[in-house]
């Protein structure tokens, strides 16, 4: 009896579903765009047909929300500041994908029925790694703010070959910050010899500055004499870690990993009472505005960032102000920064290349391969940055020391 | 030595995760049911203490007060709206709805409190003592003894009372319990008000341990604590106690000697075995089945 | 024509219908999807569905094997996908250069998966299946997180030498042109993406055939005796063990078909996505769908995959709304007046159907 009355409610279901599918199906794009983001219908009062519609997809939800959140409101901002200006007309549709590489083959089929001419890629890597074959298929130009590892412009990322050709990174590379902090720490003695590196070896960005830092280490003659993992399952304990790294000697302890993990190292370093150098790279980024985390804690600490939101140009400064604005007072990170920077990128490229709004994503793509692989772009995360034609861009890290609750720039 | 200090704060963490395998247990024992909502009502506590202590500069007692009042409420108000509909349903369909419940609270915190994480504020003092050369953070004790404190009320209150006799009659047999006067419904809704009201003070100490909170940050503990109540024998409350201690031993041994990257692998094996040799936990009862 | 009936629905007239319907649908559901596909009717989204559609269908079909039809509650159907996956993903990976055709490469692959899953499932089954109820659930979970903990732990890949594998990433060393096919927590990058929608139709089809084969046999029949009794059934000398070994092996087998499909649909497989959450997932379709009801799986689960993606436009409150629709489902289905007006409604016709 109960089957019966379950099956005829999910039968019922499936017909609205189906119902809803084949709507989809057969209106295309027209259907779909009622569900666009909010930063969308303020352009939608300039020339709608002359808009340029830029894609995008990311964590919204789930336990990564954090970074596809901030990549979002910096992309929207991004967009609104561009549309203000008149002239070149951007609009923004930015999807869920939970972290998930599934959902974001789902995302990427939505925002392509939408009919998406540029995209931002994904926000994290291993939806990147999913996306870019579709990307590179379907031939539309990607640029992802922060999906670092090779494996989202490399079909065989080992090897680094197999390059996709129209998906390009505006973030780091992950090998290139971990060689940058290795030859820091060997340079400068002074402020520790013996390495401890603390790492989420599930997480592609994280391993990758791990990875290419031991082996630059092992060339220039770094010592690393601790090395201590966690994963997403045990990401709240370090106690274990932390006193391994102590019993090792290690007097500076190195963490390629995200501001979270990092103040909980910090907390924990300091109720054990241990007390080494730390360093940090770009994810670090964020630490002092935590809401709630004791800074104090996190003074003295080294880090390697591209942005730093306490920096004085106009520029940063108003960026900040606006994203402070327009998300209740929170500070970007630089995941903020970089969805900023790419759709300013996207911009330059466009009208240097003098792309218009009717133009196909074949076009479209064809245009901004050529520009990004020329062009040089100044922005939040960087000056005067470049791509090569595999996609990853060069920029040069800067360093900076926490003193005081603030970023000091490290003169050398 | 650092084998002492590693047992200590194996035993810290197994102190959490006790508590929390409490709130699990004791429902389980009464209402036959798995919450996996459970994980989700601690962060929502740690959220309140955190609101409490930070942004309104309330006393940590209050804080925790306030935790547990706000648990308790949203753990009577769910048992009310989801889980009492569902009485006579079978236990698949309430499960079911559990982890709907915990979706619910885990995209509602995101939306109302941001998916961003915020710090815990310190609230007992950063200093550690030291036995010989191992040191051993105040908040290490602190939350030992919370969880001998809870352990022996809990007992007494079971033990004791009226209400604490009215439960373990409907653990054992709820029929029976109603025609002798006891009146179900609220003995179940009194369990939930007590487990989630454990769960408050779990989430004060769990975040105070890892000052990180964050929509998702009770799944995970939730999970083990779920391992630990079964590990002592699911529906005992010694069961959930030893349950909890043993685990966060095993947890912190098995990372110091093994391997960081396996300690839950280990952890579930070790469930595994014990399970192995005694089917229905450490201290659990057996049940014999009748025809 | 007799024994293709039989094949298709076995049993008696009574059983007969409820069981053709279900192929009907699926058959049904390809045509039309088909059409829609060769007509150019259909969404890039809904394309993109399709794989994994087919392949939750599947390991939701093999967990009502186990949880409907067996009775033994499994929190770990994720971990036989897992294993599915990723050693489909490695047979594929091997076989690149040797069978260059996808369709072949992809049964093949399937296959392995298959059976390597079942293998698990026999493994895990001899301590699982020793004890009951809520306990026997735990185990299933804790099982689920061991495999996952040793995929996070596992480095395959092979280079001119051929294969090489380790548990230790630091021992773990490819020459220069080498393929890593399973490193560790980031899992299999760079898959050659083969998997297709038919095959996806075909093994739920085989799928069904497998479980209405097996629950009208004699093994069968056993098996929910064992369910309904146990004690009554072990009295009348009905192997416990070895019916719920059958069902559990089964049920991983279809679930590591169907994880080999999903983990050659994507260019990248991490182990975490197999974690207790997707465990989860398939549990609350088969709930949804009813236990022992394999035609209410399908469309549960179909349901359950498309209602996030048609709440997109709700931004980020379409989780909630989710999880909202999910408390409704189960209190409205439980609901007994609800049931009685139903009951009331469909009386007529309540003992012919499924």
């Amino acid at each position: 009896m109960k089957k019966i009355f379950k099956t005829s409610i999910a039968v019922a279901m499936t017909i609205c579903m189906a119902a809803a599918m084949t709507a989809c199906g057969g209106s295309g794009s027209a259907s779909s765009s009622s569900g666009s983001a909010p930063a969308a219908q303020t352009s939608e009062a300039s020339s709608a047909a002359g808009t340029i519609k830029i894609g995008g997809s990311g964590p919204l939800t789930g336990g990564a929300a954090v970074y596809g959140q901030a990549v979002k409101n910096a992309a929207e901002i991004a967009v609104e500041e561009v549309n203000a200006k008149g002239g070149m007309q951007f609009e923004l549709k930015f999807e869920d994908d939970a972290h998930d590489p599934e959902k974001a083959v789902t995302a990427y089929g939505v925002l392509k029925d939408w009919g998406m001419q540029v995209s931002l890629a994904t926000v994290t890597s291993s939806p990147g790694a999913a996306v870019a074959p579709s990307y590179a298929e379907d031939k539309i130009f990607a640029i992802t703010p922060s999906g670092s590892s090779p494996s989202v412009v490399f079909a065989d990322p080992d090897n680094k070959t197999g390059a996709y050709g129209n998906v390009f990174q505006m973030c780091f590379t992950d090998p290139n910050q971990g060689s940058a902090s290795a030859q820091y720490i060997k340079d400068h003695a002074a402020i520790g010899t013996q390495v401890a590196i603390i790492y989420k070896n599930d997480d592609n960005y994280s391993k990758g500055i791990r990875d290419t830092f031991v082996a630059t280490a092992a060339e220039i003659g770094l010592e690393v004499v601790s090395e201590g993992t966690f994963d997403d399952s045990n990401a709240q304990d370090f106690t274990v870690q932390l006193g391994q790294a102590k019993d090792a000697g290690a007097d500076i302890v190195f963490l390629p990993i995200y501001y979270d993990p990092a103040s909980l190292i910090l907390t924990q370093a300091n109720q054990m009472g241990y007390a080494p150098s730390f360093f940090g790279v770009d994810g670090m980024d964020g630490i002092l505005t935590l809401e709630g985390f004791d800074t104090s804690l996190a003074e003295g600490v080294f880090l390697l960032t591209p942005f730093s939101a306490d920096a004085t140009d106009d520029l940063t400064a108003n960026f900040v102000k606006a994203y402070k604005e327009k998300c209740g007072g929170e500070t970007p990170n630089q995941f903020a920064a970089d969805a900023y920077d790419c759709v300013y990128a996207i911009l330059q490229a466009c009208e240097a290349a003098g792309v218009t709004a009717d133009m196909s994503s074949d076009e479209i793509c064809a245009k901004m391969v050529e520009q990004f692989t020329t062009m040089t772009f100044s922005g939040l995360t960087g000056a005067e940055m470049t791509w090569s034609a595999d996609g990853e861009v060069t920029k040069s890290p800067k360093a900076v020391v926490i003193q005081n609750g603030a970023y000091v720039s490290v003169l050398d | 030595m650092q084998f002492l200090s590693y047992l200590i704060n194996g035993l810290g963490l197994g102190s959490v995760y006790a508590i929390i395998a409490l709130g699990y247990t004791m429902v389980y024992g009464i209402a036959k049911m798995l919450n996996f909502a459970h994980g989700d009502v601690i962060m929502i506590g740690a959220y309140i203490a955190f609101f409490a202590l930070a942004r309104f500069g309330f006393p940590f007692p209050v804080a925790v007060l306030l935790a547990m009042l706000v648990c308790t409420t949203l753990g009577v108000v769910i048992e009310r709206l989801a889980y009492k509909p569902l009485r006579q349903a079978t236990s698949l369909s309430v499960l079911i709805t559990a982890i709907g419940v915990s979706y619910f609270l885990q995209n509602g915190a995101q939306i109302l409190w941001s998916s961003s994480s915020k710090v815990f504020p310190s609230v007992i003092s950063a200093g550690s003592i030291h036995l010989g050369s191992a040191s051993v953070s105040y908040l290490t004790i602190l939350t030992i003894l919370t969880c001998i404190v809870v352990m022996i009320c809990l007992t007494l209150f079971i033990n004791k009372t009226k209400t604490g006799s009215a439960m373990r009659a409907c653990s054992e047999d709820k029929g029976a319990s109603m025609l002798m006067g006891i009146n179900v419904n609220r003995i179940i809704s009194i369990t939930f008000a007590i487990g989630s009201g454990l769960a408050a003070i779990a989430s004060v100490l769990l975040a105070s341990t890892y000052p990180s909170v964050y929509p998702t940050m009770g799944s995970m503990p939730g999970i083990k604590a779920f391992t630990a109540a079964v590990f002592g024998g699911i529906g005992s409350i010694p069961g959930a106690f030893v349950g909890g201690l043993i685990l966060g031993i095993i947890e912190i041994f098995a990372k110091a000697y093994i391997s960081t990257q396996l300690s839950d692998a280990i952890v579930f094996a070790v469930l595994i075995i014990i399970l192995l040799i005694k089917p229905t936990g450490l201290l659990g009862k057996k049940i014999n089945v009748k025809v | 024509m007799k024994t293709a009936s039989k094949l298709f629905s076995p049993g008696g007239d009574k059983m007969k219908r409820g069981r053709l319907i279900s192929f009907a649908l699926v058959i049904a559901a390809y045509i039309i999807i088909e059409i829609l596909l060769k007509t150019g009717n259909l969404s890039s989204l809904f394309k993109s569905l399709l794989v994994p559609v087919t392949c939750y269908v599947v390991a939701s079909l093999g967990l009502n094997l186990n949880v409907g039809i067996s009775g033994e509650l499994n929190l770990g159907q994720a971990g036989f996908m897992s294993v599915g996956a990723f050693c489909g993903i490695c047979v594929s990976g091997m076989l690149a250069n040797t069978i260059t055709v996808p369709v072949v490469r992809l049964m093949i692959a399937m296959f392995c998966g298959a059976c390597l899953a079942a293998v698990f499932g026999f493994l895990i089954g001899i301590p699982v299946l020793k004890l009951q109820g809520d306990y026997l659930a735990i185990v299933t979970l804790a099982f689920g997180q061991i495999i996952k903990s040793i995929f996070m732990n596992t480095y395959i890949g092979f280079d001119a030498d051929g294969l090489h594998y380790s548990f230790v990433e630091s021992k773990f060393k490819l020459q220069p042109g080498g393929k890593m096919l399973l490193n560790g927590p980031m899992g299999a990058t760079g898959t050659q993406k083969i998997a297709n929608f038919t095959v996806g139709i075909v093994l739920i089809l085989i799928a069904l055939i497998i479980i209405y084969n097996l629950m009208i046999s004699r093994s069968g029949r056993a098996i929910m005796a064992a369910r309904d009794n146990r004690i009554a059934a072990e009295s009348i000398g009905v192997p416990i063990s070895k019916t719920k070994m059958l069902a559990f092996v089964v049920s991983a087998f279809l679930a590591g078909a169907a994880g080999a499909l999903y983990g050659l649909n994507y260019a990248t497989l991490v182990p975490n996505k197999f974690d207790f959450n997707t465990s989860i997932l398939i549990l609350v379709f088969v709930v949804l769908g009813g236990l022992g009801n394999m035609t209410g799986t399908i469309i549960s689960t179909i349901v359950l995959l498309i209602l996030p993606e048609l709440l997109r436009s709700l931004q980020d409150y379409r989780m909630l709304i989710y999880a909202v629709v999910l408390i409704l489902i189960m209190l409205v289905t439980n609901n007994e007046w609800l049931k009685s007006r139903v009951k009331g409604f469909t009386s007529g016709k309540a003992k012919g159907g499924a």
